[in-house]
């Protein structure tokens, strides 16, 4: 499949809402990364959120109203590409939302095959890993529980950083538990959340990393707030962002001038 | 009226009144061919190779195991045995296999009983049915000469197993199991792995919960 | 056993702070995960098993009327009885009636989450029947009036110190703190509890259809001491329980203790058939099945099947994280973690149990270990779809939703209202990249800041680059 030189792939980038609203940097730094791995990415005009929190919260018919709207938004892309496992995960469960006589159905299970997390669209479908980045510091990495469980993303994110000159990775104790943040599980139960990503937190501190890098913003957010109430320099970045070179912007959460510095 | 309201119900979900012929006859078909499922391959080896699995798994599930060269060398075994345990009361299936060795010259050293056990017996003495390598597994079942109790009652449980009684997976048991008893199982049959134990408590593992603290294997050729 | 779950935030929030409570929980997120985790490495087929499995109790599920004939018939042949039950009460009398057929004035218990289910105990006892708990987790709650929070270690919300309280009490012993000693003192008092006992009562691990067997898979033995000492055994199982063959069976038993407490093999697999044969010494001279529906018929051929998969050995539990935070008192009814969230609404009714399939982050840590691959992530979901078609969502989650679910299927507007979130939330943040108090979104900023959007939404930078690249 990396056959990349006579033809540009032709890539739909799925933005997912956080990237758009809180890190549009992430959403360029996916566009650089396909674009470095020979993809020509437009950006769908007609695409919105993925439709997961109408998912998760039993409400079907708002999930179908959104999975049509974003498989048609995706027609005639090769690929439909985005910077979460969350987010690519739930396209990946529109065909469970339509009953096997609905055309939507195929329709459903056609997008489904194209829909790629950026890591394991890199490691996996393209064989890419040619990163031109550094870094330098010690990383420890957040498996993100969608991408993880439901995408099978372990090793693809850790091939390609191991390709950025001067990242270390350390990994934590307990990479692949929950950070807690489960969409609007971490404001319905705050409590329970909060634990969740004390603990989350806590092993990561443990690392000895002064970067805690993952594949999704929901984690990272939750993560990065954690941390940022706790008073802990760790920072938060993610994956793509050292993928693509592109960590000259402040960390999430940081502010975007060095304080005790004239503005 | 609970019966015939479980099962319209479960053939409601089912989406069928009475199951068809074709249904039946699979099910008939597994409850007589009884396939068998994935066999690890751990379990495949070769005898003496089961052998020594049996007894590394044994050990492994804190069972003592004794290699004796004879039978006959089971008493002073047992006798050896039950003084390092400071006890000196056995009571024995009345099986004739064990009942007809050499207990008279232990006797100073062992009390030997024939019954079922009581609360507060010390140790008890029985023969198992197989012994099963997969897991250091024993299988035992009650019968007019091996009554239940003796497995579970004691402080101390002595198993006397032939090497040859050992089989690889618990497949084979059930083989040999339904030739030993044709038409229907023994009333009770055990599988034992290792002694009583239990982590209730703070989840730290304590030995000797209700069954027996001890579980000593003598293995005979 | 009152039902609690519609307190579930509450119970949770007091879990959280209870220091001793966490201290219990500790010992168990410190055990069971990495022994299973390394039963699990030293059998290569594991996986393989686990797919089987599945496919067996689906196998079975289609054929489960005929399972249940085959195994009740075995069993009338074996010298046994059985009782069907369509729901606890049923259960409740049939036990009682047995009971009251023997004069029954004590009963010992081996453990059983279904006489939980069923409220067995109190009943019993209400009708001057005494039950004596044998397992040694449940004789300590017993003791202390107290309910299982886990399904394979009932007692692991407890400390040491909590244990030795409660057999002081009882046993009018000295204190002590070597749970050897705590163990020794149980298993003494029980020795008489067992010989005195008139009937004594077990649940099943498994029925054999083949052999008309129960199986009941005991670390402890008091399964076995509660089964052959009392005249009468009662075995209590639930009716998706059955399986084909011996063969089968010993499938389950490979997943079993593997995945509850990383075992290679509970220390007591013991089969019963029937009752004490003519020459036998010991056993009981009376055997009956009971076996319990409550609801479970129900679930047949609805989206809901493939609960009944479960074979109840605590691996979802013991390693899901919300229950490593609250215990399993916090879902309030007898069956905790991931597959009670499933199992509790369809037996006490979704209305009450509603908080606890959205209790889940839908990290899929349960299906991941379970032993019979159950989806229970789906499931949880399935039931947050009841929720929602019956209208029991909260009304700001309904409302919440409908109006996101107007913008988002709306792309123009959509992008519109994100741009001005974005800007609204830059504006709060100012430039320190964060918020420490967000209005309405309380949940999120009385734990961790928020952190504040970068800049312009990314489709309005990416709009305003196709722009200027078509200026050029």
């Amino acid at each position: 499949m990396s056959d990349t030189q006579t033809a540009p792939i032709k890539v739909g980038l799925f933005v997912t809402c956080l990237a758009d609203m809180f890190r549009p940097e992430v959403a360029f730094a996916t566009v650089k990364l396909l674009e470095q791995a020979g993809c020509d990415v437009e950006v769908p005009a007609a695409q919105t959120c993925c439709g997961q929190p109408a998912f998760n919260s039993g409400d079907n018919h708002n999930s179908r109203r959104i999975a049509r709207q974003t498989i048609e938004a995706f027609e005639g892309y090769q690929y439909v590409v985005g910077p979460s496992g969350s987010c690519i995960g739930m396209l990946h469960h529109y065909p469970e939302l339509f009953d096997d006589r609905d055309p939507w159905k195929q329709r459903a299970e056609h997008l489904k095959a194209r829909a790629f997390e950026i890591t394991s669209f890199l490691v996996d479908e393209l064989g890419f890993n040619a990163i031109e980045s550094r870094f330098t510091g010690t990383i420890t990495y957040h498996d993100s529980c969608s991408g993880l469980r439901e995408l099978g993303i372990k090793q693809q994110p850790r091939q390609l950083l191991a390709e950025v000159a001067g990242a270390d990775l350390r990994e934590m104790q307990e990479a692949e538990t929950c950070c807690g943040f489960g969409g609007t599980f971490c404001v319905k139960y705050a409590d329970i959340s909060n634990r969740m990503v004390s603990n989350k937190t806590g092993f990561a501190a443990d690392s000895d990393a002064d970067t805690l890098v993952g594949g999704d913003l929901g984690c990272l957010l939750n993560m990065a707030g954690k941390l940022k109430r706790e008073g802990r320099d760790i920072q938060v970045r993610h994956v793509v962002e050292l993928l693509a070179d592109m960590t000259d912007t402040p960390a999430i959460g940081e502010a975007d001038y060095d304080l005790g510095q004239p503005l | 009226m609970s019966r015939a309201d479980i099962f319209a119900n479960i053939r409601r979900g089912l989406r069928r009144s009475e199951a068809t012929e074709a249904q039946r006859e699979t099910v008939r078909q597994r409850l007589q061919q009884r396939p068998r499922n994935i066999i690890p391959s751990r379990s495949q080896h070769e005898h003496d190779a089961l052998v020594e699995l049996f007894v590394r798994m044994a050990r492994e599930a804190a069972a003592e195991v004794v290699e004796l060269d004879s039978l006959e060398q089971l008493p002073c075994a047992v006798a050896d045995n039950l003084e390092q345990k400071q006890q000196h009361e056995l009571v024995l299936a009345s099986d004739s296999a064990l009942t007809e060795l050499g207990w008279a010259a232990v006797h100073e050293r062992v009390e030997c009983h024939q019954r079922v056990a009581q609360v507060g017996d010390q140790a008890s003495l029985t023969l198992a049915f197989a012994g099963i390598a997969e897991t250091g597994t024993l299988m035992l079942f009650s019968r007019p000469d091996s009554p239940t109790t003796l497995n579970f009652l004691p402080d101390t449980h002595l198993v006397v197993l032939s090497k040859q009684a050992i089989v690889g997976p618990y497949e084979d048991t059930w083989d040999r199991l339904r030739e030993a008893s044709p038409g229907r199982l023994p009333r009770t049959v055990n599988m034992i792995t290792g002694p009583s134990r239990s982590a209730d408590i703070e989840q730290k593992l304590q030995m000797g919960a209700h069954g027996p603290r001890q579980l000593v294997i003598f293995l005979i050729p | 056993m009152d039902i609690k779950s519609p307190e579930f935030k509450q119970s949770a929030r007091i879990a959280l702070q209870d220091a001793n409570l966490q201290k219990a929980l500790g010992n168990l997120k410190a055990g069971f995960p990495g022994k299973r985790a390394s039963a699990v490495a030293r059998m290569p087929e594991f996986d393989a098993l686990r797919d089987q499995a599945r496919d067996l109790k689906n196998h079975i599920l289609e054929h489960l009327d005929l399972y249940l004939e085959a195994f009740e018939a075995r069993v009338v042949e074996n010298g046994g009885q059985v009782h069907w039950c369509r729901t606890s009460e049923d259960a409740r009398q049939t036990i009682l009636q047995i009971c009251r057929e023997q004069n029954a004035k004590t009963v010992t218990k081996g453990k059983s989450m279904v006489t939980e289910e069923i409220n067995l105990n109190e009943y019993l006892e209400e009708h001057g029947v005494q039950p004596v708990e044998t397992d040694l987790g449940e004789y300590i709650l017993q003791l202390r009036g107290d309910h299982p929070s886990h399904i394979i270690a009932p007692a692991i919300h407890l400390n040491l110190e909590d244990v030795s309280e409660a057999f002081h009490e009882h046993h009018h012993r000295p204190k002590s703190d070597d749970p050897a000693v705590l163990m020794a003192e149980a298993r003494e008092m029980l020795r008489k509890q067992f010989a005195a006992a008139d009937v004594g009562i077990t649940g099943a691990n498994f029925l054999v259809a083949e052999t008309g067997s129960t199986l009941i898979a005991t670390n402890e033995g008091n399964g076995d001491l509660t089964q052959i000492l009392p005249k009468t055994h009662i075995v209590v199982s639930s009716i998706e329980k059955v399986v084909p063959t011996l063969e089968d069976m010993s499938l389950f038993l490979r997943l079993l203790a593997r995945s509850a407490t990383g075992q290679e093999f509970t220390v007591y697999n013991t089969l019963s058939s029937g009752n004490r044969r003519p020459d036998d010494q010991d056993g009981p001279e009376n055997f009956h099945v009971v076996l319990v529906d409550n609801g479970r018929s129900d679930m047949v051929g609805t989206e809901f099947q493939e609960m009944l998969r479960c074979i109840r050995c605590s691996a979802c539990m013991n390693h899901c994280p919300v229950y490593g935070a609250v215990g399993g008192h916090s879902y309030g009814w007898v069956y905790p973690g991931p597959m009670g969230s499933v199992l509790t609404p369809q037996m006490i009714g979704i209305e009450k149990a509603a908080l606890l399939p959205n209790a889940s982050t839908f990290c899929g840590k349960c299906e991941e270990v379970c032993p019979v691959r159950i989806p229970l992530p789906k499931l949880m979901r399935h039931w947050r779809e009841k929720e929602f078609e019956k209208h029991l969502s909260p009304k700001a989650v309904r409302w919440g939703l409908g109006g996101w679910a107007f913008f988002a299927t709306r792309p123009g507007l959509y992008r519109w209202a994100s741009a001005g979130a974005s800007r609204f939330m830059r504006l709060l943040g100012g430039r320190k990249g964060k918020i420490r108090k967000l209005p309405l979104a309380g949940g999120w900023t009385d734990h961790r800041d928020m952190p504040t959007p970068t800049g312009k939404t990314f489709m309005q930078q990416w709009n305003e680059r196709q722009q200027q690249e078509k200026q050029r």
